[in-house]
């Protein structure tokens, strides 16, 4: 790109050093910039994430490991997966279903089916678990029906499963939609004429091409199942040792001024997140091919 | 077949791949039970109480104060996000400075970060005890326990939108178009703002919407930091949890139908700057 000014203006003497001023900003300019956005996003990012490892751990390794082994912490860390571990799969094979019909297949009113898909993301969590809360409790739409064969949804497991799948509905089918519209259907059309069942077709053809798009989805999918609050919270009924998860337990803990505990069990969460991210950026830089362009959440 | 029988209508075009009725089926199914039919619930409490029902709730002033902190301070949040991310965006995509990658990873924080876990953080570093909250402290402002604490949770979780609507525009900007004007004599500014500029507009009113919505609608990590004083820096969805605790599901429902409407509005007018953008640049 600089050889074209370079050549053009052959007579002016040649400043290797110095960045082609013409197309952007001066070396005081840019490195004001840089030293601005990068101070900006530790005080608003770093500082708080570090706190978080900081304070679990300000009364030593002893008291952070004895958090632990407290049965209400652990109680809550086996709700937390046995919710991630219904929710997770339940939208994968929804999102695989959902991307197959949408983006193998031409039909009327597919761009509103992506909308109504979409919708989770747009509605406030605690909104996400109030509609729960209408349609199960007793007054609410269906209550009568699950009170009368005594089926507890609300303030228990299937209350908060659901309210997770709602939160996390989007992440697969988002992800794999635009992924298996780029990719297109030629490939699959081969395998069938050469034989291949259509479930062969799908397994040999059109996994392998959605792999690590799949593989990004379930990740984030599976972050945001284990650390939402707003919509659990509101289901949840928030029952010690019995319907908290993880990050209502951190909330308990933080109301009774337990900030060492509450730090500690945090650092679950965070240590997730910072796992979830770099696997994340890892996918980014190696297979942002296979992934769907702009499928960041 | 003959040439001349009448193509029967079909709901879907032809295609020779398996499998869409059992995936559209299944699609249509999981949505109405996850989605549709308890969104409806609400659609259903929301018009038992009729408009009228729903402006008295919003007239408590209680309620009134909550829904004006929830969508001022998400507005000045969202402004916030947008000027800053913008900025981030910038830096990543045009300037080569060691440890960038990292620097591009920890954007997605607020993402990866559980709310609750990002509320306790933010309350803690930003508390007058804490490390930027005595730095705060010392200059007058109270961060923690006001309305600025809402701000600052709001900032954090609606800058990754604002950052990641940008970026890959900018990375795509034809740097051609920069040399030429800056060939024809425009100076750097000059070029920055008649050239460059323009066209990130519709971009960054997206990322602004996005994280404004977010902002409005966000819980976990405000209500930690936030003090929730009634009236002084209490938001709408705390209030929505309030109402559920009191047994007053119709209040709740009141609340949430008017911050679903505003949350409505916002996506319309998402899709109006792409239409509008998609007209005017031919891209959105």
């Amino acid at each position: 790109m600089s050889e074209t000014a370079a050549t053009t203006f052959a007579a002016l003497p040649a400043k290797p050093d110095t960045p082609r001023s013409a197309v952007t900003e001066g070396r005081a300019v840019r490195w004001t910039l840089i030293a601005v956005a990068i101070v900006f996003l530790a005080l608003f990012l770093v500082v708080p994430l570090a706190t978080v490892f900081v304070q679990a751990l300000s009364k030593g390794w002893e008291t952070y490991l004895a958090t632990f082994r407290e049965p209400d912490a652990l109680a809550a860390v086996r709700l937390t997966l046995i919710v991630a571990a219904i929710a997770v799969p339940f939208n994968l094979v929804f999102g695989i279903a959902a991307s197959w019909a949408i983006a193998k297949f031409e039909f009327p009113g597919k761009s509103l089916l992506v909308t109504l898909i979409d919708l989770p993301f747009s509605v406030s969590p605690v909104v996400s678990g109030l509609i729960y809360v209408l349609v199960f409790s007793a007054q609410g739409v269906f209550g009568a029906f699950f009170v009368q064969h005594g089926i507890q949804v609300l303030f228990a497991l299937p209350g908060i499963v659901l309210a997770t799948i709602f939160v996390t509905f989007p992440f697969v089918a988002r992800e794999l939609i635009p992924l298996m519209q780029e990719q297109g259907t030629a490939e699959e059309e081969a395998a069938l004429t050469l034989g291949a069942s259509g479930l062969w077709a799908f397994l040999t053809v059109t996994l392998p091409n959605i792999r690590w798009g799949l593989l990004y989805s379930v990740l984030l999918c599976n972050a945001r199942a284990m650390g939402e609050f707003g919509a659990v919270s509101v289901v949840s009924g928030h029952i010690r040792g019995l319907t908290n998860t993880i990050p209502l337990h951190v909330e308990i803990l933080y109301n009774e001024y337990n900030f060492v505990a509450a730090f500690a069990v945090a650092s679950l969460l965070a240590g997730l997140a910072l796992v979830t991210l770099l696997i994340k950026s890892v996918l980014e830089w190696r297979y942002a091919g296979e992934l769907a362009a702009g499928g960041r959440h | 077949m003959t040439a001349s029988t009448k193509p029967r209508w079909r709901f879907r075009r032809p295609s020779v791949l398996p499998g869409f009725g059992i995936t559209f089926g299944y699609t249509i199914l999981c949505l109405s039970l996850v989605v549709l039919i308890p969104l409806g619930a609400l659609v259903v409490r929301a018009s038992g109480l009729g408009l009228s029902g729903i402006l008295e709730v919003a007239a408590d002033p209680r309620v009134a104060s909550a829904l004006k902190i929830s969508f001022g301070v998400s507005l000045l949040a969202a402004l916030t996000a947008s000027v800053f991310g913008f900025l981030v965006a910038w830096v990543l995509t045009r300037y080569r400075f060691p440890g960038r990658r990292i620097v591009d990873a920890v954007v997605d924080l607020p993402f990866a970060l559980p709310t609750a876990v990002a509320g306790i953080a933010l309350a803690q570093v930003y508390a007058p005890n804490g490390v930027i909250g005595a730095q705060l402290e010392r200059i007058g402002i109270k961060a923690a326990y006001t309305p600025v604490g809402i701000f600052i949770a709001m900032v954090f979780i609606g800058l990754p939108f604002a950052v990641r609507t940008v970026q890959p525009l900018i990375a795509e900007i034809d740097k051609e178009v920069e040399e030429a004007s800056a060939t024809l004599g425009a100076s750097r500014r000059a070029t920055l703002w008649k050239v460059v500029l323009p066209p990130l507009i519709p971009a960054v009113l997206t990322g602004f919407a996005l994280a404004f919505a977010r902002g409005v609608g966000e819980y976990g990590s405000i209500i930690f930091i936030a003090g929730n004083l009634p009236y002084v820096s209490e938001i709408a969805p705390l209030l929505i949890v309030i109402k559920l605790s009191e047994y007053d599901y119709a209040g709740a429902a009141a609340i949430a139908t008017i911050m679903l409407g505003i949350s409505f509005l916002t996506l319309l007018a998402i899709n109006l700057i792409q239409a509008w953008s998609r007209r005017r640049f031919g891209y959105v």
